[in-house]
């Protein structure tokens, strides 16, 4: 489904810096891809050039058969609009939106009515567990529950790919479990693909797959260690 | 170390700040610098011409301790012996003086006649040391001119000049320059015989300039004298005959500081709704500070030296550009800025340190405290919560409280109803600085009240729009108060000149009800059309009536400008189908005293009311009138008495005139009309004759000219405003790039986003303007029914001028939507995605 192929990206100015070089990824439809690696390695550059939020140097993106890359910045937009789904570290709801109208801003944008609209998100507020928190502003729920109404969001658009950066590196560590068992559990049911980004081994634990994002490019893990590359 | 501490505090919190953001400080910058520069520049040029007015009042009177003064015709020089032989008088110089129109010109010069031998002992700094000069002024002819006058008639040494007379023309010599310095303006000077002869002013006199022996007390030997002049005549001090001349622009010079203050406080208002965002946005780096030990006051000095640092920047910006700005405005409009007061006033703008020290510490105190509010409130808020909860709309929870905001417009309604303070209308302005704050202070309430009301629209950039202000109703208040500020002055200027300028043009419609108006000249007072040339007008073919007036002064009070005496024909019971009365005509018994008709002014100025018994002194002893009603005048701002002609005639046996007005023949056209009477006249030059519509016009023409200033004040006023809009859409774009980001990442387009920031834009702009329009009408009827009442006492009927009104909201906002949407732009020009891990 999500075909990456020889990414290179660095960063210009006086002290140009090589972020990414040759990195390659595939990842099936179904397919729930862990991605870890130390700070600073690309992880996040590497999940904005799948997005499409930002360009690589070189190299192919290729998501459902279309071609990223060959893309303006107006088609990309439409295409993560319609296919894909962000969770962030920081959850970054809006904060003068109820949850309610947090998770339904995907499908307004993506044009469903508004009464197909109200009981998807029902569906959704549902199934991350807050429904009575519906018309609640963000400044009104706890982390655990801000990061829950954020995989609803991402995920309320049925989008095919599910991206989602740190999404537990705010959390305890049953916020943290409870959060990515959701991710997963959806990302599933949804018959979606999903890439996860993080530092923790915890949290990458849970994937189908778990890759290294080294400077040399994306490498499978040997094996799942307890080790918490924070403090790497 | 303590050197070390403060520099990183002061770099951290105001020079760090104003480095990260130039923009947004060059906006707060040129808008102090733009309020300071118009301060400075009305102030240097009404300060220049008002002074350059009393000191050419004080050069005149000389060494004079005393100022015998008359009315423009002028007393009997019977007097000047009686005054002359007074024991306490050394020195008396008896004077005529009058504004003589320049044939073929559209001007007038002011000639003084002088005896030049008592002259040299009163003033001697005016008449020329050279004795070849001083007697060549006995010549009947001869006429010294100041080196102003000179200049400006193009006229030397040896050159000719014509003034008129009458209908006639009397040509003199100039035979030499006054003394360089002696006397700055335009003036001529010529023997007081010869200028009672050539001038028409035979066995009259204006003024006598008295020098007192040493020792006396003048202001008892003032009033020992006055008690023996005739009505009409007053002794007065050089000071109160200095500053009479400059009183009547008094109230007009301080309507124009008053709307550069109105700059001045928008600019200032500005500082406050940026800086109030701004430190919002900051408030987690102020908790930090906090954290690490930083007093509240520390840092609430701190954050006020931010916006006292941008108020010395601005307010010096400001100073040098008001200098030049003054400079510009006095080579491009004159002295009197188009209004008419000091009309051939020569000003050279002086620097005045005073009054730059004065704008600038104002410019710096505004700025400052625009910012102090916000200041107190960073650094009383609890750094706990400021680190940790998104607070931004807890953090203007001192705004949520409408008391103080009802109050203030409570009060400014009541010291809206306070007479004039010293003449001035010092509560009126009071009172709408009150009502403005009161509305900034409500405009949360307001803003909460509004945004309850507005659905949220169907396409999702506008509902998140909506959403955003629904959630936000006291950030998107200090948004909209810019514009309410703004707008409600822009509206309230607009709506009143709106009323001024047609209740103008009705009352030029009532008071031109003649086909034709002749008059002898435009400017000056030595025209006037005789008894023969009146017969010569009332005789000619195609002119079926005449009414021929009379226009004189009276001198009611030696500090005021004297009252215009205008007889015409009038009858007592139909005075209202000839002038615009206030009530029905009152009609006099016989045995009650004759009627005069009173302006506003007239009314005002002297505490007269419909039906009052008046002392005036018209003709030879004082008598008293009846006040039989009062009447609008626009013309006349010092007040105008009608009087019966013929009644006038009796009492004065003046049979001259100065203006007729003529109804023509039917099917006589005005063109063949005019024709005719310039070749009965036989004084083609001397006379102008104008239809009642090219009246209109040309009085139209003079008021916008007149307005002018205000026009251009008002329109800094609305820049500062857009200004504003600007500074506070780019500070909370700025607030909201991590919001940007995230709506990016769900795939929202930049063009949605930027959509998004128009219609907030919009709806912000739009309660701004709704408010504003609504404060502008309150405070338009301060400015019709308080200020301007207060200052030139002319009343007017409220005219709401919509169309422009509506394209000015229209335009304010088109411009808040178009800036909101470019601060929005320029905020995610930089890597917006970045925001979205950004903690600060």
């Amino acid at each position: 489904m999500l075909n990456v192929h020889d990414l290179c990206k660095s960063y210009g100015g006086a002290r140009s810096r090589d972020v990414l070089r040759g990195v390659s990824l595939d990842v099936a439809r179904g397919e729930y891809v862990a991605i870890v690696g130390e700070s600073g390695v690309g992880k996040s550059t590497l999940l904005n050039l799948i997005a499409g939020l930002d360009t690589p140097d070189r190299g192919t993106i290729v998501l459902d058969g279309v071609e990223l890359t060959a893309l303006d910045d107006t088609a990309r937009t439409l295409l993560r609009r319609s296919r894909m789904g962000f969770v962030f570290q920081a959850v970054h709801l809006l904060p003068h939106l109820t949850a309610a109208q947090n998770v339904a801003l995907p499908l307004a944008l993506n044009g469903t009515t508004p009464v197909a609209g109200a009981r998807r998100v029902n569906e959704m507020l549902l199934a991350v567990g807050l429904a009575q928190a519906a018309n609640a502003y963000p400044r009104e729920l706890s982390g655990g529950e801000m990061q829950r109404i954020a995989i609803a969001r991402a995920l309320v658009h049925r989008p095919p790919l599910l991206l989602a950066d740190e999404p537990t590196g705010n959390l305890d560590a049953d916020s943290a479990a409870q959060v990515m068992r959701l991710m997963r559990e959806q990302v599933k049911r949804e018959g979606g693909a999903g890439i996860l980004v993080t530092h923790s081994a915890a949290a990458a634990a849970g994937a189908d797959r778990v890759l290294t994002l080294t400077a040399d490019g994306l490498r499978p893990q040997a094996a799942q260690t307890n080790s918490d590359f924070r403090f790497a | 170390m303590a050197i070390s501490q403060r520099f990183l505090l002061f770099n951290a919190l105001v020079a760090g700040p104003l480095r990260e953001h130039p923009g947004r400080a060059a906006l707060a910058i040129v808008a102090i610098a733009l309020g300071v520069a118009l301060g400075v520049a009305v102030h240097l040029v009404n300060a220049g011409a008002a002074g350059e007015f009393e000191l050419a009042a004080r050069r005149l009177a000389g060494e004079a301790d005393l100022v015998v003064r008359g009315p423009r015709a002028g007393f009997d020089e019977s007097l000047y012996p009686r005054i002359m032989r007074l024991p306490q008088v050394e020195a008396a110089n008896p004077a005529v003086e009058a504004e003589v129109p320049l044939a073929g010109r559209d001007a007038s010069l002011k000639i003084i006649g002088f005896d030049p031998l008592r002259a040299a002992r009163v003033q001697p700094g005016l008449l020329p040391e050279r004795t070849g000069l001083m007697s060549g002024l006995f010549d009947a002819d001869a006429v010294l001119l100041s080196p102003a006058a000179a200049g400006w008639l193009g006229v030397g040494p040896g050159g000719r000049l014509d003034l008129q007379v009458g209908t006639g023309t009397v040509t003199v010599k100039v035979i030499g320059l006054l003394p360089e310095g002696a006397y700055r303006q335009r003036v001529g000077v010529m023997d007081i015989a010869a200028a009672q002869w050539r001038l028409a002013r035979l066995g009259r006199l204006n003024r006598v300039d008295l020098r007192l022996k040493p020792g006396t007390d003048v202001e008892a030997f003032r009033r020992e004298l006055q008690a023996t002049l005739p009505p009409g005549v007053y002794a007065v001090t050089p000071e109160t005959e200095a500053q009479r001349g400059a009183s009547l622009s008094r109230a007009y010079r301080l309507n124009l500081d008053m709307l550069a203050l109105i700059a001045l406080f928008t600019g200032a208002f500005l500082v406050f709704s940026s800086q109030v965002l701004a430190l919002l946005r900051r408030r987690t780096q102020f908790a930090l500070l906090r954290v690490m030990g930083v007093t509240r006051g520390r840092l609430a000095v701190l954050l006020i030296t931010e916006g006292a640092v941008i108020g010395v920047l601005g307010a010096a910006l400001g100073v040098i550009a008001g200098y030049a700005l003054a400079v510009y405005a006095v080579s491009l409009v004159g002295a009197d800025l188009g209004a008419g007061y000091f009309r051939g006033v020569e000003t050279s703008l002086r620097v005045d340190p005073q009054a730059f020290a004065v704008f600038f510490t104002l410019g710096v105190l505004f700025a400052a405290l625009g910012a102090a509010a916000p200041a107190w409130e960073a650094a009383h808020r609890a750094p706990g919560r400021a680190l940790h909860a998104r607070d931004e709309e807890e953090g203007l929870g001192r705004l949520r409280t409408a008391w103080w905001g009802v109050a203030a417009v409570a009060a400014g309604m009541a010291v809206a109803l306070l007479p004039a303070i010293n003449g001035l209308p010092i509560a009126g302005y009071l009172a709408i600085a009150l009502i403005l704050l009161g509305v900034v202070l409500l405009m949360p309430r307001l803003a909460a009240f509004f945004l309850d009301r507005v659905p949220l629209p169907a396409p999702v950039p506008a509902a998140v729009a909506v959403a955003q202000l629904k959630a936000t109703p006291r950030q998107t208040a200090i948004g909209a108060a810019a514009i309410v500020i703004s707008f409600s002055l822009m509206v309230s200027m607009l709506i009143m000149v709106s009323s001024f300028r047609a209740s103008l043009d009705t009352w030029l419609e009532r008071m031109l009800p003649a086909d034709l108006y002749l008059r002898t000249a435009r400017t000056g007072e030595t025209g006037f059309l005789t008894p023969e040339v009146q017969a010569r007008i009332a005789a000619t073919p195609g002119v079926a009536r005449v009414e021929f007036l009379r226009s004189q002064n009276l001198l009611l009070q030696p500090d005021r400008p004297p009252v215009i005496l205008l007889a015409r024909p009038i009858e007592a019971a139909a005075a209202d189908s000839r002038l615009p009365l206030d009530a029905p005509p009152l009609v006099p018994r016989p045995d009650e005293p004759p009627p005069v008709w009173i302006s506003e002014v007239a009314g005002d100025l002297y505490g007269w009311r419909r039906g009052d018994r008046v002392r005036l002194p018209i003709g030879a002893a004082p008598r008293l009138y009846t006040v039989a009603g009062v009447w609008r005048d626009y013309a006349r701002q010092s007040g105008a008495i009608v009087i019966n002609r013929e009644l006038y005639i009796k009492l004065t046996a003046d049979r001259l005139a100065n203006d007729a007005a003529l109804w023509l023949v039917p099917g006589i056209g005005t063109t063949d009309a005019a024709r005719a009477l310039r070749d009965r006249t036989g004084a083609d030059q001397n006379i102008e004759i104008a239809t009642t519509r090219e009246i209109r016009a040309a009085s139209l023409r003079i008021f916008d000219r007149t307005f002018a200033v205000t026009y251009a004040l008002e329109f800094a006023a609305v820049l500062i405003g857009l200004l504003g809009i600007g500074v506070s859409f780019s500070a909370q774009a700025l607030a909201r790039r991590r919001e940007f980001g995230v709506l990016r990442h769900i795939g929202m387009s930049r063009r949605e986003i930027g959509s998004m920031l128009g219609c907030g834009g919009a709806l912000t702009a739009g309660l701004g303007v709704i408010s504003g329009l609504v404060t502008g009408w309150g405070v338009s009827l301060i400015l019709i029914h308080v200020v301007n009442r207060q200052s030139f006492r002319w009343s007017m009927e409220l005219t709401m001028p919509w169309l422009p009104l509506a394209g000015l909201a229209a335009l304010i906002i088109a411009a808040a939507a178009a800036t909101a949407a470019w601060s929005g732009r320029a905020a995610m020009r930089d890597d917006v995605i970045r925001a979205v891990r950004e903690d600060w």
